[in-house]
């Protein structure tokens, strides 16, 4: 009985296993160590479109603004806290790094890979969190 | 076309009344289509209400829709639950539930990779009568809607897909490997499908609209079975060709349609799917901010 009980259940073990190492990834604000030096050095193709920022905003209230506020200021949702986008550390983010986290997402933490846009909706919706004051 | 139209209010009635709870700023859903997965799961916290029905009419059977009320939920960034209620109407029979289906992926990898893996496990206790069609495998054919609506046959079944996905340039390429088995000692069923689809504009206007390019996705499905653990191949198996356009209306539900063909003589000939979702953001959060 127990070996069968072995057989059956042991597969979901070793994923759940597997899940709980794969998880133990670093904590919020740690990405920016994790992007790799090719990504951080890409440039924004949308920096010098005027109408960037705009279509970026758009992007942001149709995806975004639920976790991190309509005005991106940040939300405290039941335990989460969504980070307030006019902080610091996405003013001096290169935009390499924050195409990276828009792609990748940090998973651990709560924010979803958004590779699901096109890469020119994600450069837009930097030009807007770049612009914002 | 009156018996499809009359499927209809219903899930007119469901949306409204979402809307008329309040509910704003809905996302949209992730897929693209209707039988094959992508690797995007639901963002945590969010719930997600859809209606996804088929149409069609069998030769020498009665045409009947099928519908499946589908509630997703986000638990984690790499974790979705869905809870599916299956019924169906045929022509000249009757309406009846045909039984629920419960299914959680699960996405092993914590970073975007060339292709993206998911792990998809679901149980499912339906009857005979069901006519969903989320899924083809095995040697399920066309005949197998032509019994008259018989409920007495039972079918509770573990399903498991490896979801492999991948996005480029615009482009969602999906790809999905099914093994299914009716837990009553019946051999493993398989199954495929595969996917490709694209929205109709890579950058976003700047000017707010409801019919711009990047609101539509267009994309096809090939789905079919791949016979049994004793019988693996294409023999006797059914196939199916479906075209799908989506269009995410912002702030507003998503509407999705896709003729479907039958690929061989085991298939129907014509099939038609139709979904309206709507998604619910934070749905536990606003709940306590506003008991």
């Amino acid at each position: 009985m127990t070996s069968r009980n072995t057989r059956r259940f042991g597969p979901l073990l070793l994923i759940l296993a597997l899940a709980g190492i794969l998880f133990a990834e670093p904590g919020e604000g740690e990405w920016l160590h994790k992007v790799p030096a090719r990504d951080r050095g890409r440039t924004n193709p949308f920096a010098s479109d005027s109408d960037a920022p705009a279509a970026g905003a758009k992007i942001f209230a149709e995806h975004c603004a639920s976790c991190h506020g309509e005005d991106a200021e940040g939300k405290i949702q039941g335990k989460h806290v969504r980070p307030n986008l006019h902080a610091d550390r996405i003013k001096t983010a290169k935009p390499g790094e924050l195409f990276w986290l828009l792609t990748n997402g940090s998973l651990k933490n709560g924010m979803p890979s958004w590779s699901r846009l096109p890469e020119a909706q994600r450069w837009q919706l930097i030009s807007y969190l770049k612009s914002l004051p | 076309m009156d018996f499809i139209l009359a499927s209809i209010p219903r899930t007119c009635i469901l949306f409204s009344a979402l809307a008329m709870l309040g509910v704003s700023a809905p996302l949209h859903a992730q897929e693209n289509y209707f039988v094959t997965y992508s690797h995007e799961l639901e963002e945590p916290g969010n719930l997600e209400i859809a209606a996804k029905s088929v149409t069609g009419a069998p030769q020498d059977g009665n045409p009947f829709v099928a519908t499946a009320l589908e509630f997703e939920y986000g638990i984690k960034t790499w974790w979705t639950t869905e809870l599916y209620l299956d019924g169906q109407n045929t022509a000249g029979e009757s309406t009846v539930f045909t039984g629920f289906r419960v299914e959680n992926r699960v996405r092993p990898l914590l970073r975007e990779h060339w292709i993206n893996p998911v792990l998809y496990f679901e149980f499912e206790n339906i009857n005979g009568a069901d006519k969903a069609l989320l899924e083809v495998v095995g040697h399920d054919t066309r005949e197998d809607f032509l019994t008259r609506n018989d409920r007495s046959e039972k079918a509770r079944e573990a399903e498991f897909k490896l979801i492999l996905s991948s996005n480029f340039k615009g482009w969602n390429v999906s790809e999905n490997i099914i093994a299914e088995k009716n837990l009553d000692n019946s051999p493993w069923e398989f199954g495929y499908a595969v996917g490709a689809s694209r929205t109709l504009a890579l950058a976003a206007s700047a000017k707010p609209c409801k019919f711009c390019r990047e609101n539509f996705a267009l994309g096809a499905e090939m789905y079919g079975g791949l016979g049994e653990r004793y019988s693996f191949g294409l023999a006797d198996t059914s196939h199916y060709l479906g075209y799908v356009v989506t269009w995410n209306i912002p702030r507003g539900p998503t509407l999705r349609l896709s003729p479907n063909f039958g690929l061989n003589d085991n298939s129907h000939g014509f099939l038609f799917r139709f979904m309206l979702s709507y998604e619910i953001d934070q749905i536990f959060s606003k709940m306590r901010s506003n008991p």
